[in-house]
């Protein structure tokens, strides 16, 4: 079934823009990304959309879809019904750069606070021995594509610029459980989540959960776990009383 | 207009696939000041596509396994025409590039004893392919990057910058590669973000721009392919070879839109999907080759005990090399019993529990659950052959990755000869962690061994800016034409014209449609300004684009056979004549490949002979198979003919 769709689109730049309306052709079985290629071709040749493999594993065309953070390679146009208008807008807790466009360079400086993988040092390459199934938790983690929906969701910093420097969002903290729970890791990272990148502001709310691409119980097997560690750590009063009296001696 | 951002490094690498990133790695290491360009964001590259797995004799599944059982799979699977130095490296060396991704994080799914699992796959004799899931391509680069990070925070805590010996120019494209008397002297290209311009001086350059893949019309690869590389490389003064051998993997999506073209792993086949045709056939027993006779089940009992017991029963025909299947799903449309949108089905979901399909092939499921609506665990798979990969590129030494020209090296897709005429499945990962490694080291050993830094033209880098922004002046007099209207005239000819299955009418008209595209080109017109414009963006690489388009139909005009990725109609059968020489494609003398010639310089492709196996490599194989391939004159030297006994 072809029919004419009704699309806003936001465009502009670092200095501001607008929403812009636009009549454009849409095919049966196409996805979001598929009507905004068409309108390049056909009428907003400079449109800027970052996308890449189209296939939902790179995680590039981050976008909002009606106000909620979503892939637009992985956005059905068989979820809208044809007289629906679609509203496409740039992430809103990153800058704009242009259109559809924003700068996602606030990920790559977090990406650089967490401390890298730790291995033991008495293990040469070819000796690591891991199970299944202790590999399977940090593996729920590593299919992350870097879609950056969660850090765009994400209230702590979505509405709140002045909480970016301390916060490193879900995404960072799902690495910190990665290599947390990785079976060969060495390094401690529990201390670092709460006081470096802020754990303690995320207050569980599960929207991160809600808009991973990949399915990734973000909530409830990272975030919570890390938390139980924190608190097992820092609130268990049995712990406590043996950490004062060893720290006394 | 021209004002441009200038960096100075030891080598820069073009490119943050596994091979680029690979490469950058391997520079820093040695204590170059690196950079790397990559056309999208860090960690965005086409690597992430990659499913099945990452091929390694480390034996982990099945002991008898080894390097030489690799390298005749590899030897195989190109018929005879790789590089035989490459193929030896990379068997050798893939297992220790392998267990290094472990100590950069990786996490690859795991055998019972504890080591790294390995899956089967086409035309790989035994379990080989190190992988998890099927999103293996991620975890690959995902580790690499990962692993550049972990180098910058070294520097980082030893000179308080991270960007100190190792820096990433995230969403930049290159345009051109800048000279010094022939010699490499740095690159000059744009930044997407901000449209600027920017010239990195650097003695050496490692290409890894990937493939060609976007010049066809149903392709599995990303936007990002455009041959970049070839056609840098091209103009810098260096050779491309085998340039007619495009692999189409066999099972893409031919339905609906949103998938086309995208990827069915191997995966599947390796775990028990089978093709079918529209009457229920599993036709792939039909279309064993002669060259494989014996080595694949020859019933559908046989081929289904495989999965179970792999000692005493040969695999199923579905995993016949990928050009086999391809031919042989394309004959099944060819003949009427193809599925209602042009392709054959592709069946996992009656032959396994929904669990275990879920278990297995996640990525898979969820990929084709999301953006299509389609559930393969309940219902067959539509999927037909869809451009895949390139094993022609440029000209590179087998243990440096050094090309003709001096600073100029290659690595992963844009690098040639270690495929040869096909590639085998999962032989790209480890082709990527080994030869990006190797090229790197090259790259370092060439600086270091450097008396003098050639020095970039600075005329140079004003000719690279007014070619670039040539879209953006309407040429007086003609036709503005639209470059997405030409993107899909280029991909139409190539995909009708130079396809799977090629003929000599066929491919003349397809480089007389190239010749009008290449006039056309030439008033391409772009609107808008230079932030952030795909419309300039795909302006620029369509030149890319229509030069290595060129180079395959010239190439693939000429060699008069059948072999892997190259399919004669006219020409159906293997000719051993042809298997000892290689094209070599290169600009003509007269066709200026700097910034004063055509938009697309003139190139012409010509015939050499290729380099031949070493004799105890030669003697892995039985005389009778090598027969098959080879001229009797070629094989005098094999031990079976000199009167010893094969090793084989």
């Amino acid at each position: 079934m072809t029919y004419t769709g009704r699309f806003r689109v936001w465009r502009g730049d670092a200095e501001g823009g607008a929403l812009h309306d636009y009549e454009v052709e849409v095919n049966e079985g196409e996805v979001v990304l598929d009507v905004l290629h068409r309108l390049q071709a056909t009428q907003t040749p400079d449109l800027a959309v970052r996308w890449n493999c189209k296939a939902g594993k790179c995680g590039s065309c981050s976008a909002e879809i009606d106000g909620r953070p979503r892939l637009l390679c992985m956005t059905r146009m068989s979820a809208f019904a044809p007289d629906d208008v679609v509203t496409v807008t740039p992430m809103r807790t990153f800058p704009v750069l242009r259109d559809l466009v924003t700068d996602v360079s606030f990920n790559y400086a977090k990406a650089r606070e967490v401390p890298s993988f730790s291995p033991p040092a008495d293990l040469a390459p070819g000796e690591y021995r891991m199970q299944q199934v202790d590999v399977e938790r940090s593996q729920e983690f590593r299919k992350c594509i870097e879609c950056f929906l969660c850090q765009d969701v994400c209230h702590v910093v979505r509405d709140h610029e002045e909480n970016k420097e301390a916060f490193s969002g879900p995404r960072f903290l799902i690495r910190i459980a990665e290599l947390e729970m990785h079976p060969l890791d060495v390094a401690d990272r529990v201390d670092a989540a709460q006081d470096e990148h802020g754990l303690g502001r995320c207050n569980i709310t599960k929207c991160c959960t809600e808009v991973c691409p990949e399915g990734i119980k973000i909530t409830d097997n990272a975030l919570i776990p890390m938390k139980e560690r924190v608190a097992g750590r820092r609130y268990d009063p049995l712990v406590w009383l043996g950490r004062t009296i060893s720290r006394r001696r | 207009m021209t004002e441009t951002e200038r960096h100075d490094y030891d080598v820069l690498v073009i490119g943050a696939g596994g091979a680029g990133l690979r490469a950058a790695i391997a520079a820093r290491e040695r204590g170059m000041r690196t950079a790397v360009v990559c056309k999208s964001l860090f960690g965005k590259a086409h690597t992430v596509m990659a499913e099945g797995g990452c091929a390694a004799a480390m034996g982990n599944v099945n002991s008898n396994d080894s390097w030489q059982v690799h390298y005749r799979d590899t030897m195989r699977g190109g018929k005879f025409l790789n590089s035989w130095r490459m193929a030896e490296l990379h068997a050798q060396e893939a297992p220790d590039r392998v267990w290094e991704l472990e100590t950069y994080g990786a996490l690859f799914d795991r055998t019972d004893d504890g080591r790294i699992h390995q899956r089967n796959f086409g035309g790989h004799t035994y379990p080989r392919l190190a992988h998890v899931g099927d999103r293996t391509g991620l975890e690959l680069i995902r580790s690499l990057q990962q692993r550049i990070v972990a180098l910058q925070q070294e520097d980082h805590a030893a000179t308080g910058d991270y960007e100190s010996h190792l820096r990433v120019f995230a969403e930049c494209t290159v345009t051109e590669l800048l000279t010094d008397d022939d010699a490499i002297a740095g690159a000059f290209g744009y930044r997407r973000e901000s449209g600027r311009f920017i010239e990195i001086a650097a003695p050496a350059v490692v290409l890894a721009t990937g493939g060609i893949g976007k010049s066809f019309q149903v392709t599995s690869n990303s936007w990002e392919y455009t041959g970049d590389g070839h056609a840098l490389a091209l103009r810098a003064g260096a050779n491309l070879v085998d340039m007619e051998f495009v692999q189409f993997h066999p099972t893409g999506m031919v339905w609906p839109p949103s998938v086309k073209g995208i990827l069915v792993t191997e995966g599947v086949r390796g775990d028990g999907g089978v093709l079918k045709n529209s009457e229920g056939e599993r036709f792939m027993f039909r279309y064993v080759p002669e060259v494989f006779t014996g080595q694949y089940a020859q019933s559908e009992e046989e081929a289904d005990r495989w999965y179970e017991d792999q000692e005493s029963n040969r695999r199923t025909p579905d995993l016949l090399p990928r050009d086999e299947v391809a031919r042989a799903i394309n004959t099944e449309v060819k003949e009427g019993r193809g599925s209602p949108h042009g392709g054959v089905y592709l069946d996992i979901a009656s032959r396994m529990e929904s669990e275990e399909i879920k278990r297995r092939l996640p990525s898979m499921y969820h990929q084709f659950k999301e953006l299509a609506d389609v559930d393969i665990t309940a219902e067959a798979m539509e999927v037909g052959p869809t451009c895949h990969y390139v094993m022609g590129g440029i000209e590179v030494d087998p243990d440096t990755g050094r090309s003709s020209v001096p600073g100029l090296f290659a690595a992963g897709e844009c690098a040639s000869g270690m495929h040869g005429s096909n590639r085998l499945g999962g032989n790209s990962l480890s082709d990527l962690l080994v030869f990006g490694r190797r090229a790197g080291l090259g790259a370092a050993d060439h600086v270091e061994a450097l008396d003098r830094r050639p020095a970039v033209d600075e005329q140079a880098v004003g000719m690279a800016a007014a070619r670039a922004l040539e879209p953006f002046d309407a040429p007086p007099g003609t036709t503005a034409e639209n470059p997405y209207t030409l993107h899909t005239d280029l991909q139409q000819t190539m995909n009708d014209l130079v396809g799977i299955i090629r003929t000599d009418a066929e491919m003349i008209s397809a480089l007389e449609r190239l010749d009008e595209l290449r006039d056309r080109v030439r008033d391409v017109v772009v609107e808008g300004h230079r932030q952030y414009n795909p419309g300039w963006h795909l302006a620029l690489d369509l030149r890319n684009m229509l030069l290595v388009g060129e180079a395959v139909a010239t190439s693939a005009l000429l060699r008069t056979e059948s072999r892997g990725g190259h399919t004669r109609d006219d020409y159906p059968d293997l000719d051993p004549a042809w298997r000892r020489r290689v094209l070599v494609t290169h600009l003509r003398d007269d066709a200026d490949g700097g910034t004063r010639g055509p938009v697309v310089p003139r190139l012409v492709v010509e015939p050499a002979e290729r380099a031949a196996m070493r004799d105890d490599l030669l003697a892995l194989f039985e005389l009778a198979e090598l027969e098959k391939y080879y001229t009797a004159d070629e094989l005098a030297t094999h031990p079976e003919r000199s009167g010893e006994r094969g090793t084989a």
